[in-house]
């Protein structure tokens, strides 16, 4: 739960529907998005357009600089633009070290233009940032001193007054224009919860602003209050980050309960495993096994925070499947570590793991696994008896710490004769 | 044309600036004393209790909660303050109970995070509320920003949202913060040290009270800012507030990748603002262990820019003058090492070691342990509600629905503690069928009538049915199997059984029939027959009730056997043919009266339908009419 990216082509339809909603200004946008389902041919038919008008083709899979990596084509007739997506959909890419296909494709009417301005709105602690430029456009970054920018408080409302820094060097018919569109977009960023919008550029249409390319960004925890207005929208993951099936199954685990569980594999091979309570001392467990030099050793990174006995079972036997998947006779490490808890019934908790472990008796002895154990809380003298014990039935290694011991301290044990 | 392509705008340097220089806005200096008190918004016992534990440990002469505040509810809620019970107040709304407790300037709120944002706002506006402390995780951005802007304008303090809350070591403490009593214990967080610390993770500031509390003269305060993107103070704003509180003698951060809160603690160090040590350090410099871009565990730790990086972060701390170890390993000595200066410099006042007073412990957590045993004083057999799903005489819920049950396997379960043959279970459910209902005349279905009449609701009128059951109405049934049971086992042939009970002036239970002759039988009688003869084992009580009836027939032609005398008699039937039950258990059951509960549970179905009946046809109140009364001397 917290910010998250959606694609150009939701950013668009959302911009479009509210625009009208709350300011009348009706974009005369129109975008299609393909993917893999798509039958072009109901395309066809539900966006008459698409063949009455010369199309421009892109990636929309929420990463930057598509014109510069050659992924955008211009000035296509329907077929020409059906072409170059079945040519490249699913085809793996790397962008900025990251490597994935491409799933996703928006189709937009091409639209010849001259001026390209810059938008971009981002929520902060204590107001919004807005920056607009004469100069948007592929050369932004450079061009980066031709951008205005106003901050504007939480309470303030977007007046005349305080876009005029932004619009000073343009003629006023046009400034008025745009300004008018900017406070048109500032009052969807706000109505609906966007984090961030960019628009970059936007250019105008017989005088009227029509955004060209955007990216937004909306706060997932104000999902509830936007059911409705959001309406059928997809969170996509990051670029390049595709799911393993363990991965893919503990996220659905993930969104079904009020626990949390993450889990992310970071190498199948790694022989430290990490199975960590809590946000923060998930993060520190992970940075201090890379501390010890031993990073790419490491298997995954997991944080869980007040699941259940039964989904602590389910997340432990993903970490155990994984830790070990490929024995090959040196010690593997599995670090069963977190802060001292607040309120965590510790020895609940390790219930679950507990049953995970009886259940790869022959595969943890297979892979050679050792197990570290370090938790402090309520009733962990209980939770740590039960570890002991369980290790001394399985014939497994396993060492226990409480809270008198240094937090991370476990991990050098880990690393240990490995 | 020129499709404009970039990546993220990284910061604006002017927006750190300003929160920095905002953040003086925000109250400086002490928060909490040994006096605070706070509201508690939504009743939540266990957080309440730990407060008022950690109160008593520290030797607080009034409870740290002044009121609580449950929408809808008022009253009082009964807790412990060490030995004694306590009543809190319990409110129904904010203004409420701010009225009535004037005096408590602390707001904790356990809101969910639906209705956090707008219980913090009515608090914050409250004009005796200070400090609001908000606990829910996935309060949303604008709604926060909204709560933030408002304290800043009006010199208030949120913390949180997504927070455990925060301690003032011997004086208050927020919620669940700090944890079980023996790590509050352990931390010596029932009195006050020396060193202030501010995080972000709740989880790892317990862990934080405890190495400060191993390395130094421990906490004198600490704050769990919370994991959000926009915390409703943040870490800066604790650090400066430390600077001005003269007890605290050093201070230790334990920041997060994601966001650029700690760089406003940068500008304030480099500005001169801080001037006492500053131990720091930000977690998360993993992060480019992974390819692609990150949501760790809580909402702001993402990874993102270079400048969000822990890595940027902590030497930017370093720079500005912080100390700031090389790992969180070294973390604690770093954190040693300053507080020993600090103690060589003669600027730490030793503190006064005290012995805090026991917590009796409670009788759960005791029993829990094993330390006490206590007795129980229910005892149940029949069902079991404590797994994932309640359990019928050990069968799950599901798996009575999956195996096509019907409510006779269930009766049999609940009843009769064993899962009866099918036959035996479709039985009873003709009994319950046949026994529904017997028309609105008959005294049951009278008194409902009448009381449903009378305005009373569902249950009082089902009741007033079903009180007339037994002796005269109903049991026939459960004297018929006794009677027949006990003379079919005695081996009394009809004739005498009839005649012994004549002798005493009983009435043969089972027989005889208002309407019905021997040329003209019980077509339920005759149903119940032929479903037993095909399917039971044996049937021999109900043949000796046949030869009873050929007995009593003989004498008068309405002394038939009834539908009570069927289900009395083949009952018997039931429980001996099975096999499933001992001769003890048999006896048992007829003695308990097992049979009239299935009448009473039968006729249930009928009162009901009775009451609604009467309901939906509004009829008057009922009055018996004079003529039909016999007055008389």
């Amino acid at each position: 739960m917290a910010r998250k990216k959606i694609r150009e082509y939701d950013s668009k339809r959302l911009l479009k529907e509210h625009l009208k909603r709350l300011v009348h200004i009706d974009l005369p946008i129109c975008s299609a998005q393909v993917t893999e389902s798509t039958d072009f041919t109901e395309l066809l038919e539900k966006e008459s357009w698409l063949s009455q008008r010369r199309l421009v083709v892109k990636p929309d899979m929420l990463f930057g600089k598509r014109g510069k990596s050659g992924l955008v084509a211009l000035n296509l007739d329907f077929a020409g633009a059906v072409e170059f997506i079945k040519k490249r959909l699913g085809q793996e890419i790397e962008i900025e070290g990251c490597k994935g296909p491409i799933t996703t494709f928006i189709i937009e009417p091409f639209i010849p233009h001259k001026e390209e301005y810059y938008l971009a709105i981002s929520s902060e602690r204590l107001g919004f940032n807005i920056s607009f430029s004469e100069c948007g456009g592929i050369e932004i970054e450079e061009n980066w001193d031709k951008v205005n920018s106003i901050f504007l408080p939480t309470k303030s409302p977007l007046t005349d007054e305080a876009i005029a820094p932004l619009i000073a060097d343009l003629p006023s018919e046009i400034g008025k224009k745009i300004g008018n569109f900017m406070k048109g977009v500032f009052a969807v960023f706000q109505d609906l919860d966007f984090s961030f919008i960019e628009m970059n550029p936007f250019t105008l249409v017989d005088g009227e602003a029509y955004p060209l390319d955007m990216r937004g960004e909306l706060d997932e925890n104000a999902a509830f209050k936007n059911e409705d207005k959001w309406g059928n929208l997809e969170f996509p993951l990051p670029f390049g980050r595709v799911l393993s099936p363990e991965e893919s199954f503990i996220l659905d685990l993930n969104d079904k309960t009020s626990a949390s569980l993450k889990f992310t594999l970071l190498n199948p091979k790694g022989r430290i495993w990490n199975m960590i309570a809590g946000g923060g001392a998930s993060l520190i467990y992970t940075d201090t096994v890379g501390d010890l030099g031993c990073a790419t050793e490491l298997g995954n990174y997991t944080e869980y925070g007040g699941p259940s006995e039964e989904e602590m079972l389910k997340l432990a036997r993903v970490i155990l499947d994984c830790a070990t998947a490929n024995p090959d006779g040196r010690k593997r490490s599995i670090l069963i570590g977190g802060n001292i808890a607040n309120l965590t019934d510790v020895g609940a908790t390790f219930d679950g793991i507990i049953r995970a472990l009886k259940e790869k008796k022959s595969e943890l002895k297979e892979a050679n696994i050792h197990i570290y154990v370090r938790r402090g809380g309520p009733n962990y003298l209980t939770g740590l008896a039960k570890m002991q014990a369980v290790g001394e039935e399985l014939g497994i290694p396993v060492e226990v710490y409480g809270p008198e011991a240094v937090m991370t301290g476990i991990c050098n044990r880990a690393i240990e004769g490995m | 044309m020129r499709v404009g392509e970039r990546e993220e705008i990284s910061s604006f340097p002017s927006c750190f600036l300003l929160s920095s220089l905002c953040a003086e806005a925000m109250a400086t200096g002490q928060l909490f004393s040994r006096t605070t008190q706070a509201l508690f918004y939504n009743y939540k016992q266990l957080p309440i209790q730990r407060m008022l534990d950690f109160d008593f440990i520290c030797g607080r002469e009034t409870p740290s909660v002044a009121g609580i505040i449950n929408p809808g509810a008022e009253g009082f809620q009964k807790l412990f303050f060490g030995q004694e019970e306590i009543a809190i107040p319990v409110h129904s709304t904010i203004e409420a109970a701010c009225a009535a407790h004037p005096t408590a300037d602390v707001f904790i709120n356990f809101a969910s995070f639906r209705s956090a944002a707008a219980s913090s706002m009515s608090a914050l506006k409250q004009p005796t509320i200070r400090v609001v402390a908000i606990i829910a995780e996935g309060v949303p951005e604008s709604d926060t920003k909204q709560l933030i802007a408002y304290a800043r304008s009006n010199n208030k303090v949120v913390i949180g949202p997504a927070t455990v809350g925060g301690i003032q070591a011997g004086a208050f403490k927020i919620g669940d913060t700090a944890g079980t009593i023996d790590n509050i214990v352990q931390c010596k967080l029932y009195r006050p040290g020396s060193v202030g610390f501010v995080s972000k993770s709740g989880g790892m500031s317990n862990e934080m009270y405890n190495t400060i509390a191993r390395v130094t003269d421990g906490i004198y305060e600490g704050i769990a800012i919370g994991g959000d993107v926009f915390p409703g103070s943040t870490l800066s704003d604790h650090i400066l507030r430390f600077n001005n509180i003269p007890q605290i003698k050093m201070m230790v951060v334990l920041g997060e990748l994601g966001g650029r809160d700690e760089y406003s603690l940068v500008e304030a160090l480099k500005q001169g603002k801080v001037n006492k040590p500053v131990v720091a350090w930000v977690s998360g410099t993993c992060a480019r262990l992974f390819k692609s871009e990150v949501q760790f565990g809580h909402a702001g730790a993402k990874s993102g820019g270079e400048m969000e990086s822990a890595q940027a972060k902590n030497q930017a701390l370093k720079e500005a003058g912080a100390v700031v170890p090389t790992s969180y390993e070294a973390f604690e000595d770093a954190i040693k090492e300053t507080f020993e200066k600090l103690v060589e410099e003669g600027k730490i006042t030793p503190v006064k070691e005290v012995k805090p007073p026991q917590i009796p412990e409670d009788l759960n957590s005791a029993i829990k342990s094993g330390k006490v045993r206590a007795p129980t004083h229910i005892i149940s057999t029949i069902s079991d509600d404590r797994g994932e799903e309640p359990c019928y005489a050990g069968v799950p819920m599901s798996s009575i629905v999956e195996q096509g049950f019907g409510v006779g396997d269930v009766i049999s379960l609940l009843w009769f503690k064993r899962s009866l043959p099918r036959y035996c279970t479709k039985f009873i459910e003709i009994c319950i069928m046949l026994c529904a209902d017997h028309g609105p005349c008959v005294s049951g279905a009278h008194n409902t009538i009448v009381t449903a009449r009378a305005g009373k609701d569902l249950v009082s009128s089902l009741v007033s049915g079903l009180l007339t059951i037994g002796p005269r109405f109903g049991g026939a049934i459960d004297d018929a199997a006794r009677y027949f049971k006990d003379a079919y086992d005695r081996g009394l042939t009809p004739y005498e059984f009839v005649e012994s009970m004549k002798k005493k002036g009983i009435r043969v239970p089972g027989i005889g029939h208002r309407i019905k002759r021997g040329d003209n039988r019980d077509k339920r009688v005759e149903l119940l027959q032929l479903f037993a003869r095909t399917n039971f084992p044996s049937v021999k009580y109900m043949e000796y009730a046949v030869q009873v009836e050929t007995y009593t027939l003989s004498k008068a032609n309405n002394l038939v056997l009834n539908v009570d005398g069927a289900i009395g008699s083949l009952f018997l039937d039931l429980l001996a043919g099975s096999g499933m039950f001992t001769k003890q258990e048999i006896d048992e059951i007829i003695e308990i009266g097992y049979l009239n509960g299935l009448f009473v549970l039968a006729r249930s179905i009928g009162l009901i339908g009775h009451t609604f009946d009467q309901k939906r046809l509004k009829q008057p109140l009922y009055r018996h009419p004079w003529e039909d009364v016999l007055y008389t001397k």
